[in-house]
């Protein structure tokens, strides 16, 4: 009898769970989700098929990208992509690229697929992106000239400032 | 009317002219009955009087008389909306921003996005990967909540050698505050069903940059909604129209607008703007990440650059103060670049992680003065001076910065933004 009534609060409590938010979202299938899990973390997961070379990506570079970020990356009018590294400690004057300061090459192949270029957003190909990438990353000698970037070989760059960051703490009380 | 016997010099409670705080009102009294201004003219019948005034309109506007009470903004080159608008905090008062006055963060632009066709979806380590319209979420239980939200880079140019020669808005105006309403995002996420191992929500919005950040799950289920509403109408496009991410206290980077997905994951995306952007360089050359709360921190918005001080005599000292912490329990004011502090009056209602206005009543002297604003919160966070934060920090970042802001107050009744 005990048995009996508990298991009906449990069930009466788990009827009203359910119950008691609209449940208005409608089910939809992981694999239509595809076109907009665009999101790359630092392992890889979620790449897509494709390569690109680096003299692939320079010809990418230069036709979609130098206008805004210059010859090479070095940047102006808008922020350099190359050059800085070592420069993030003091008293040296801090220059933030993609070569001295970003963690993560997978970061590089998500940005640039769902943001540039900024007057064309997701107008490039995989292929494209995974060249440009290749390109930026040659520029700031972390890859060789005739490495290719793909699915694979992307999150396997090791970003010279992997290192340097630290979760900020001063979250809780003093 | 015991006020009115003493020589108003007893009520000064700190340096170069503060006084007390209770005195705001009686003060300006002793003051009206004191002080010897010219007689005012005789009274005339103002041609709005004599005619019918304007017909009725569909939506208000200001006062065509307000047009200088207006957000500044600039973008990048090349780019029309790539950057930010700034609200105009020395000529507003109270502690809510208009809606057309709330600053605004974009990527690629304000994306003119049909309602009838957004769609949130959540997916990534959840039991059902769940697609909700804009009228299905109309439909739930809704939650408002008065929040500030302020952009992390807000007050980035105090990190700079010398005091840029900018005012309140220029400085420190990406900082807004809102009562929003929407359905909390706990509830959605209950619906999905969220997988134990799921530590971090990834947010994405519909805009051209598909702007994208990694949130902790506990802020997600904790008081983070999903909001459809600005001061009781609809977000506006610049503030994320339908849909905007509200994560109280956290920058504002972090408030997803536009929002169309949220996928939940063990670990950090590692996007691009919790990575190179948001983060804090150290001296050392190691960066602070994931630097959520917006801290404490406070300005006094009047009298402030810009304004022209109109001779010696009584003036109410005006600011806001924030925490992302929690609750403002303290605001002191100095009219003498720190020497000496007086507790401001805040103005009630006093919300956790919402803008909170306090007053000072003041007597210039007509001399110089710094006036500098210093608040405290409920957790016990103290907004530290400019130099401190500095010596701590460095200025290797224009990140988060929370330090005091100095008004120069000169002879002549000028103020500028300066170092103390």
């Amino acid at each position: 009898m005990f048995t009996r009534s508990l298991l009906a609060v449990l069930l009466c409590t788990a009827v009203s769970a359910q119950a008691d938010t609209p449940n208005l979202g409608r089910p939809i299938a992981p694999g239509d989700v595809a076109p907009w899990d665009i999101s790359i973390p630092p392992d890889g997961t979620g790449l897509p098929p494709g390569s690109g070379t680096v003299a692939q990506g320079e010809a990418v570079y230069t036709a979609t990208c130098q206008k805004c970020h210059g010859e090479k990356g070095v940047g102006k009018p808008n922020d350099p992509l190359v050059g800085g590294q070592g420069t993030l400690a003091a008293p040296a004057v801090a220059i933030k690229t993609v070569g001295s300061f970003w963690p993560y090459a997978t970061t590089l192949f998500d940005y640039i697929r769902r943001a540039m270029p900024v007057t064309a957003p997701k107008s490039l190909t995989d292929d494209q992106v995974y060249a440009v990438s290749a390109y930026i990353l040659h520029l700031n000698g972390i890859i060789n000239e005739n490495d290719t970037m793909t699915a694979q070989t992307l999150p396997a760059v090791r970003m010279p400032n992997r290192d340097g960051f630290v979760v900020f703490t001063r979250n809780q009380p003093r | 009317m015991s006020i009115r016997c003493r020589p108003p010099e007893t009520d000064q409670v700190a340096g170069n002219g503060l006084l007390d705080r209770r005195s705001l009102f009686k003060a300006g009294a002793a003051i009206a009955a004191t002080t010897g201004t010219a007689r005012a003219e005789p009274l005339k019948i103002a041609p709005w009087m004599t005619e019918p005034g304007a017909p009725f309109t569909p939506y208000g506007q200001p006062s065509h008389f307000e047009s200088k009470v207006a957000r500044t903004f600039a973008s990048l080159p090349g780019t029309t909306g790539t950057g930010s608008s700034r609200t105009p905090l020395h000529l507003l008062e109270g502690t809510i921003t208009p809606n057309g006055l709330h600053f605004e963060r974009a990527h690629d632009g304000i994306p003119d996005i049909d309602p009838d066709q957004h769609q949130l979806v959540i997916h990534g380590l959840v039991q059902r990967t769940l697609s909700f319209s804009l009228a299905a979420l109309a439909r739930y239980p809704m939650v408002s909540r008065v929040a500030f939200i302020e952009c992390g880079g807000n007050g980035g140019t105090l990190y700079q050698p010398k005091p840029a020669p900018l005012n309140l808005q220029g400085l420190h105006g990406l900082v807004s505050c809102a009562e929003w309403t929407g359905v909390p995002l706990s509830v959605l996420l209950q619906e999905a069903g969220v997988d134990p191992r799921a530590k971090w929500v990834l947010a994405e919005g519909g805009d051209a940059a598909s702007m994208s950040r990694s949130i902790p799950v506990s802020k997600a289920m904790d008081d983070a909604i999903v909001a459809l509403y600005q001061n009781g109408e609809r977000i506006r496009p610049g503030n994320g129209y339908p849909m905007r991410l509200l994560l109280p206290g956290f920058e504002g980077n972090m408030q997803v607008k536009w929002l169309r997905r949220l996928k939940l994951v063990e670990g950090p995306m590692m996007t691009k703007d919790e990575t190179s952007k948001y983060t804090i360089t150290m001296p050392d050359g190691k960066t602070q990440q994931f630097v959520f709360p917006i801290e404490t921190k406070s300005v006094i918005t009047r009298p402030s650059p810009g304004y022209q001080m109109d001779g010696a005599g009584i003036y109410e000292i005006s600011g806001i103060a924030w925490s992302g912490y929690g609750k403002i329990t303290a605001v002191d004011v100095s009219a003498d670049g720190g020497k000496s502090w007086a507790a401001a009056a805040l103005q009630e209602p006093v919300l956790s992680k919402a803008l909170t206005r306090f007053r000072l009543p003041w007597r210039w002297d007509g001399g110089p003065a710094v006036l500098q604003s210093r608040a405290t919160d409920d957790q016990g966070f103290v907004q530290p001076g400019r130099e401190a934060l500095l010596a701590e920090r460095g200025n290797r970042t224009i990140f988060h910065y929370n330090g005091i802001t100095s008004w120069g107050v000169a002879a002549t009744g000028e103020l500028t933004h300066v170092y103390a």
